[in-house]
């Protein structure tokens, strides 16, 4: 219960990032990844701003076994660079430049009742569940690099 | 660059930094947008209250910043249908196999400094230049 509210505490923070940042807005986003129109830098001070303050507060977690509300920490268990990766990130990346949606802001933008961001938002839900298909079907390939273990 | 705002990005991301670092340090898990929404997709990675909750404050926080400054914030999207849907499946089979986003790569695993971030983040950068470079100024969409 006090897990979930922190999450909830937490996701509302990382949404008012970003509607405050304007990354929420598909054409902000368009403008930063269109090098050679009329480019506007502004949200790559999203992540020079985000950066530093998650760097700060990761480290002072250094040396501790357990998060406040969780006998531990659940962090990635892969390490290695591998193709899933570069693969996985191209194809991401492909998606976000073609509408100027990621994840995050295309389910914030869902409240604002523009056709759009449901029509993204339910395609990215099928291609979650494609690739979790893929990943049953063709356990050995996907399992070996799914990059997440689920911890119990 | 009439439409420069630094500092607005600036104190939009250190709150996005505010919320990994709580999530991490209260609920030991990654803020990675991606990670948490398909993690309901697979019941054996468990957590659905946390997830859940969440991604309805991600969800919430329009409807706040409305009650809070009085306006919704205002969004353009000019992309077609076939666009959209296609943008989205890329998004979605594309974040899980790479094992994250913008959020779990760009932000909480580049702070980290994280190899496979580093590059997932270069990689994803890299490709959404490319893609909006052909969209909009090759194909003129």
């Amino acid at each position: 219960m006090k897990q979930s509210f922190a999450a909830l505490v937490a996701g509302l923070l990382f949404g008012l990032g970003l509607v405050v940042s304007h990354m929420i807005d598909p054409a902000k986003v368009l403008a930063f990844l269109d090098i050679a129109g009329s480019w506007d830098p502004s949200l790559a001070f999203v992540m020079i701003g985000a950066i530093p303050v998650a760097a700060i507060g990761f480290r002072a977690t250094r040396g501790r076994h357990a998060p406040l509300l969780d006998t531990q920490f659940h962090g990635p268990s892969r390490t290695r660079v591998d193709a899933p990766l570069v693969i996985g990130s191209a194809l991401f990346g492909v998606g976000w430049g073609l509408v100027g949606f990621c994840p995050g802001p295309a389910l914030a933008s869902l409240v604002l009742g523009r056709w759009q961001s449901w029509v993204f938002v339910a395609a990215m839900l099928v291609g979650m569940i494609g690739y979790r298909f893929l990943d049953r079907a063709s356990g050995l390939f996907f399992r070996r690099y799914s990059t997440f273990i689920s911890p119990r | 660059m009439e439409n420069f705002t630094p500092l607005s990005a600036l104190i939009g991301g250190a709150l996005i930094g505010v919320s990994a670092v709580i999530l991490w340090v209260v609920d030991g898990r990654v803020a990675g947008v991606s990670g948490i929404v398909g993690g309901l997709a697979n019941p054996a990675e468990g957590g659905a209250g946390w997830r859940i909750s969440f991604l309805l404050g991600l969800c919430a926080a329009p409807l706040v910043f409305w009650t809070a400054e009085g306006g919704l914030p205002s969004i353009t999207i000019t992309s077609s249908l076939p666009l959209l849907a296609a943008g989205g499946l890329l998004v979605g089979f594309g974040t899980r196999l790479g094992g994250g986003c913008t959020s779990g790569h760009g932000v909480c695993g580049v702070a980290r400094l994280s190899p496979r971030s580093l590059v997932a983040t270069l990689v994803f950068m890299a490709a959404g230049f490319a893609a909006t470079f052909v969209v909009r100024h090759l194909v003129g969409a």
